[in-house]
């Protein structure tokens, strides 16, 4: 996800941490120390990411349950196959990242249930001065059950 | 955590990383993240929008819970790579346990190979990383 703005705040690692179950979680909310953060944390720069569709926005209509169990959105139908994470500098609090991303390989496998696509998505995260943070690249995954439309 | 010396070839360290996983736990890790994805959280949807017999976690919340073991052990800040791959779904009720094996070290740096699987020993999650040391 590519996001202008990702303040990596004291309050927001203290509920990653807790999410994770970390069993010293409050340490995260400590901003005197510098402290480093969960590896995973990057993934969470999608609360700052003003189009992430995996989020509901105001006025908008949302995929999930509500009065009915909702229905398929374009572009959230596949599922998260691989991740990884190269470590230039580790985050700490206090640091302001930003992100930009790219596309990757792409490939086929034929499955039991069809064909499956993968894609990969590379994301850099930079500092303020624009050093690189963390390199992550995802690999999203979506079958293609035989004989129907891709 | 570990004494940096104490990683030797053949090291390892089993885990339990979560015991009898709850629903609210996943909606605790979709609120931290903000991956509000439906199939995670919302079982009307997942049964009868998406097909799944019901909610699963999401794989982030699994690896994250890895990492967290791996970085017990060997130091938060000395990760310079992790990197897995999710087999198999965690579903609400499963118990995870990862065990971290070191496979490789060099002068600067020890690799470890991570497995994490449910309570039925299978994988959800494998994969590698690396430390400095």
């Amino acid at each position: 996800m590519a996001v202008e703005r990702f303040p990596v705040e004291a309050g927001h690692v203290l509920t990653f941490r807790r999410a994770l179950g970390h069993d010293d979680a409050e340490r995260g909310a400590d901003t005197s120390t510098g402290m480093p953060v969960p590896v995973t944390f990057v993934q969470a720069s999608a609360q700052f990411d003003p189009h992430y569709v995996l989020r509901p926005h105001p006025g908008e209509e949302w995929f999930g349950s509500a009065a009915g169990p909702g229905f398929t959105a374009t572009g959230a139908n596949g599922l998260h196959a691989e991740q990884s994470y190269e470590i230039h500098q580790p985050v700490r609090i206090g640091m302001v990242l930003s992100s930009t991303e790219r596309p990757g390989r792409t490939w086929e496998k034929v499955g039991r249930s069809g064909t499956l696509h993968f894609s990969e998505l590379i994301v850099e995260y930079v500092d303020e001065h624009g050093v690189p943070v963390v390199t992550a690249t995802s690999v999203g995954v979506r079958t293609v059950p035989d004989g129907a439309d891709q | 955590m570990t004494l940096l010396a104490d990683l030797e070839v053949g090291a390892s360290r089993t885990v339990v990383l979560v015991e009898d996983l709850t629903r609210t736990r996943i909606v605790q890790y979709a609120g931290a993240s903000g991956d509000y994805n439906p199939l995670h959280t919302d079982e009307p949807f997942a049964r009868e929008i998406a097909g799944f017999p019901g909610v699963f976690a999401h794989g982030m919340l699994t690896m994250g819970m890895t990492a967290r073991a791996v970085t017990d052990w060997v130091g938060e800040d000395r990760l310079t790579r992790i990197g897995v791959r999710f087999s198999a779904q965690v579903w609400p009720g499963d118990t995870l346990t990862a065990t971290l094996t070191v496979t490789e070290v060099a002068a600067d740096q020890a690799t470890l190979a991570l497995t994490t699987t449910n309570q039925d020993g299978t994988v959800v999650l494998s994969g590698t990383a690396t430390c400095a040391v």
